[in-house]
Order: C-alpha cells, then sequence, then structure tokens
C-alpha cells in the first residue's frame, strides 16, 4: 500500500514540474473556455441554447480522448527509455505496485484538471435562474471520471509496450478511437451488433451518464475496462523482465 | 552472500551466460572481469532480480533470486551500467524516492550519509540532469546505498569517468568493501588487479578462471620472474643463485648485470636472492618481480577460450 503512494505521489508531482502537464491544461482550459464564451455569448443571449452545466463536458470528453494518450505516454515507456525500469524493478516493488501506483498519479493529475472545469457550471449557474440542473451535472461528471480512468489504464497498458513515448501515444490514441467507432456497428440485431454496442465507450457514456442517468452496467464497463488494461499493463511489465 | 549454481541465460537461442557457479563472501570484493558483452551485465541483472534466467539457481544474502525476489531486492544495492536517474529530480528528491521505496529509517539523516559518503553533500539541492557525468555516478551510488546493503551489485562503475574521478570511486568501493560483499564488473584490468580481493574472468558466458589477482598471476605465469641487476655478472653470482632451492632456471638479461631468474609457483624467493648476490660479492642495484600482469593473463585466457571455439 505504501509502495502504492510512493509511486503514485512521485507521479503525480512529476505533472507538476514538467511542461507537458501545463500545455495539456492551458489547451484544455483554452478551448473549453472558447466554446462557453461562445455558448454563453451568442447561445443564451439569443435564447438559442438552454443554459446547461454539460456544454463544456461534451466537448471535454472529446479532448481528453486525446489528451489522455499524451499523459500516459511517458509514464512507462520513458522509464524504459531511460533505464530507470532497471532502478524499479531492482526495489523492493511488486510488478503491479508499480503500475497501480502510476495509474494513481496520473488519475490524480487529471483529477485535479477537471475539478477545475467546474467553474463554467458554477458561472452559469450564477448567471441563469432558476440555475441550471445540478443532477444531471453530478451523473456527467461523475460518468467523466470513469470514463477517464478507463483512458488513463489503456494509454499505461500501452505505454507498458513501448521504449519510445510517441509510439506509445499514437497506438493508445488508436485504441481508444477503435473503442469510440466501434459503437458505429451495433445498429444492426445480430450478437456481433450487440458485442460492439456493449464494447463502445462512446454508448456507456453518452447514453446515460451524460443525460444524467446513472447505470450500473455503464460503471462495471468502464471500471472492469480500467481493471483489464492495469492487469495486462503489470503483465507486460513482468514478461519483459525475461526479454 | 552471493552463492551461483549452474546459472544460464538464453536470449532467444543466444545463451549469454551458460552454466555460471561462483560465490561471494562478506567482506569481500569480487571482481567480475570480461570483454564486453561476455555476460557480466546478465549475471548481475539476475542476482539483483530485474530478470529471472533460464535455469540454474543462485541466492544473495540467503534468498533465492527468482522465489524471494523481493527479500533479495530489499539487501542488495544496485548501481547499473547506464546510471539510472531522474533528471527532473534533485538529489535529496530522488534520494529521498528510492529511500521511501526501500523502507530507510531517518531518511533525511541517512540521505545526508550517503551524501557525505560520496563527497556530495553541498549539491543535495542541484537538479540531477544539471550534473556532470561523474557527479551523477555518485548519485547512482549513493542510491545503491542508501538502504545499508548487505550486498553491492555494481556494473562498470568508474566507466565514462576522468582519472580522478576514478580514484575517489574506486576508493569508495574499497571503504565499502570492507564491512559488505561487493560485486562489481569492470572491463578495466587494472582496476581488477588494484580493487578486488577475488577475480572472475569470464568470456562468453562461461567462467574461464578465478582466483585472487595475485594467485592468477602465479598460476598462469606457471613461474615466477624476478630480475636482477647487480653490478656485474661472475660465473660465481650464476652458480650461487643457481643453488637456491625453488630456482628453476638463470638466464642472462638485456642489459650488462642483468640476470633473469625463474622461480617456482608461490614462493617469494627475493630476500634469499638478495642475501646470495651480496655473498657473491657482487653489488645489488635492482631485484623485483617480474611477473605478468592481469592483462596477459585475461587477454592468454579470453584467447584460449576463442582458440578452441574458433578450433572445436
Amino acid at each position: 500500500m505504501r509502495n502504492l503512494w510512493i509511486i503514485a505521489s512521485r507521479e503525480f508531482r512529476l505533472y507538476f514540474v514538467s511542461p507537458i502537464a501545463y500545455a495539456l491544461a492551458t489547451m484544455l482550459y483554452l478551448i473549453l473556455g472558447g466554446i462557453f464564451f461562445i455558448n454563453i455569448y451568442f447561445g443564451l443571449q439569443t435564447g438559442q441554447i438552454n443554459p446547461d452545466g454539460r456544454m463544456v463536458i461534451g466537448p471535454m470528453v472529446t479532448i481528453l480522448l486525446f489528451a489522455t494518450p499524451a499523459i500516459t505516454m511517458r509514464l512507462l515507456a520513458d522509464e524504459y527509455r531511460m533505464g530507470t525500469m532497471e532502478l524499479l524493478l531492482t526495489a523492493p516493488l511488486r510488478d503491479w505496485e508499480l503500475v497501480l501506483g502510476k495509474w494513481l498519479g496520473a488519475y490524480g493529475f487529471v483529477a485535479v484538471v477537471l475539478a477545475v472545469t467546474w467553474v463554467y457550471p458554477l458561472i452559469l449557474h450564477r448567471m441563469t435562474s432558476p440555475g441550471i440542473d445540478q443532477g444531471t451535472l453530478v451523473a456527467a461528471y461523475l460518468g467523466l471520471l470513469l470514463a477517464v480512468a478507463a483512458m488513463l489504464a489503456i494509454g499505461l497498458f500501452v505505454s507498458a509496450l513501448f521504449r519510445s513515448p510517441v509510439a506509445a501515444f499514437f497506438v493508445a490514441l488508436g485504441v481508444m478511437l477503435g473503442l469510440w467507432i466501434v459503437g458505429g456497428l451495433s445498429s444492426g440485431a445480430g450478437a456481433g451488433s450487440q458485442l460492439a454496442g456493449y464494447m463502445s465507450f462512446v454508448d456507456h457514456y453518452y447514453n446515460n451518464f451524460y443525460r444524467g442517468v446513472l447505470d450500473l452496467g455503464d460503471a462495471v464497463y468502464f471500471v472492469s475496462l480500467t481493471a483489464l488494461a492495469l492487469f495486462l499493463g503489470a503483465q507486460v511489465v513482468q514478461a519483459r523482465r525475461w526479454r | 552472500m552471493i552463492e551461483v549454481e549452474g546459472l544460464t541465460k538464453f536470449y532467444g537461442a543466444f545463451p549469454a551466460i551458460q552454466n555460471l557457479d561462483f560465490h561471494a563472501r562478506p567482506g569481500e570484493i569480487v571482481g567480475f572481469l570480461g570483454p564486453n558483452g561476455a555476460g557480466k551485465t546478465t549475471t548481475m541483472r539476475i542476482l539483483t532480480g530485474y530478470m529471472p534466467p533460464t535455469s540454474g539457481r543462485a541466492r544473495v544474502a540467503g534468498f533465492d533470486v527468482v522465489d524471494q525476489s523481493l527479500d533479495v531486492r530489499r539487501r542488495v544495492g544496485y548501481l547499473p551500467e547506464t546510471v539510472p536517474l531522474y533528471p527532473e529530480m534533485t538529489v535529496f528528491e530522488y534520494l529521498a524516492f528510492m529511500g521511501a521505496l526501500r523502507r530507510v529509517p531517518d531518511l533525511d539523516d541517512r540521505i545526508d550519509e550517503v551524501l557525505e559518503q560520496v563527497a556530495m553533500l553541498e549539491r543535495s539541492q542541484s537538479y540531477i540532469g544539471n550534473l556532470s557525468k561523474g557527479l551523477r555516478q555518485r548519485v547512482g551510488l549513493a542510491q545503491a546505498l542508501i538502504h545499508r546493503p548487505e550486498v553491492l551489485i555494481l556494473d562498470e562503475p568508474t566507466i565514462g569517468l576522468d582519472p580522478a574521478q576514478i580514484i575517489e570511486v574506486r576508493r569508495i568501493i574499497q571503504e565499502l568493501g570492507r564491512e559488505r560483499t561487493v560485486l562489481l564488473s569492470t572491463h578495466i584490468l587494472p582496476e581488477a588487479q588494484q580493487i578486488c580481493d577475488r577475480v572472475l574472468i569470464i568470456n562468453h558466458g562461461t567462467i574461464v578462471a578465478e582466483d585472487t589477482p595475485g594467485n592468477l598471476q602465479a598460476q598462469l605465469a606457471g613461474a615466477e620472474r624476478l630480475t636482477v641487476v647487480a653490478a656485474a655478472t661472475t660465473p660465481e653470482l650464476t652458480r650461487m643463485l643457481e643453488a637456491i632451492p625453488g630456482v628453476t632456471g638463470i638466464r642472462a638479461g638485456a642489459r650488462d648485470g642483468e640476470v633473469e631468474v625463474a622461480t617456482a609457483p608461490g614462493k617469494d624467493l627475493r630476500p634469499l636472492v638478495a642475501r646470495r648476490v651480496v655473498e657473491a660479492g657482487v653489488d645489488l642495484l635492482e631485484l623485483r618481480s617480474a611477473g605478468i600482469s592481469l592483462e596477459q593473463i585475461f587477454l592468454q585466457l579470453t584467447r584460449e577460450e576463442n582458440d578452441a571455439q574458433a578450433g572445436g
């Protein structure tokens, strides 16, 4: 347990001294700020758009699809590239503790970044009367936290496969895009379509959480996806010891 | 402290090490000597729990490296060949991280202690990325020492350092070797000769020789040679030297007054030789042991091995 905390806190702090984190946060807030402003200024004024706290969450999911591979790409690939993996793997530390700790650190960082985005709905709530639907907002954020957990776990797993962070970025992005578009195959009625529908990342988020519905099935989907990716990540680390 | 039996590691079909057998006792500095690609790093990685062997057993500090890997890792300090450092951390942060993973009590005091040991106390707040190669090596060494390991495994600890730094690092290793088991690899022969109690010569993944640096020389030369320089060479002198028990041959040296005396291995005949020269009524100008260097042994051993392989 303590090892997890040591690894996670180092990883978490590292984000705040690395330029990637600031570049990423800047980009995210800039885009969200822009979208928010446009929505408020043009939408609300003309009454075309209803005041909805999720006006920043919708685009945020898409941005995070690209941002999470950038957050996770160096987590393990860099350790392999710099040779520091040798240090970690010869320390009294289990392989799964290393993987889980890294994931926790990254998750903590993203949670902080996401917490800041809460200001947009708050502003909106103050500006409008009777305000926005808080329940829907909470559900949407909850779903977002679960989805991000899975995205980071997938990115971390892919990062364990590579020595090059850039390769890890593109492959992780590819895997996530694959899970994203697989929902497009779910229109049919056969078992394949059903499976595609169940695997779809988007369906599990937008169909329920985003609409304010808390569904256990969706939560199970994201949690099991996270667990599977972390398990595979630890397996890869262990397997790479043999080379 | 370190016991290795029949250790073998294959990378695919390539045997990196084959059937290694050796041991190291507490308080002993054992040198692992061999050309690049001989299997030194592979062996060290197995001993530190980084990778499992294909077959064979290894015990470090009483624990099996495969079955009790975590116990082994707790007791071993390891400095890999490419010193693993995080450039974005300060020296202090880095050691605090490694010390925390290794559950070092009173960590802050201990960090100061190891930094003093490697003479880096004043750089504890420097970012590792800004340090010179020699200083980084020392930080790596500090990392290997932070948890007071029983066994220290150092892979090419002096590679890439300037001569003054090399001397400094060797001094630190010798100091550490007094109370711990140290296994270090090197391909620099004088280094092994200078700091190791025992040398293992490894080539193509097998140990070709193992002994103290002194014995290795004696054993390999088959005999030791003494060079005597006297004011003059007289028949009387030759006769008296030949009469010494243990002397196996005498021949004139390259210079005037120089005599080369071949002796049986394992005996230091220098005092006796000196006395006889004086008794023969000749002034003794110089007397030295002309034992062959470890370098020659190393070349000879590894060459024999290569020839055998080429022939077979």
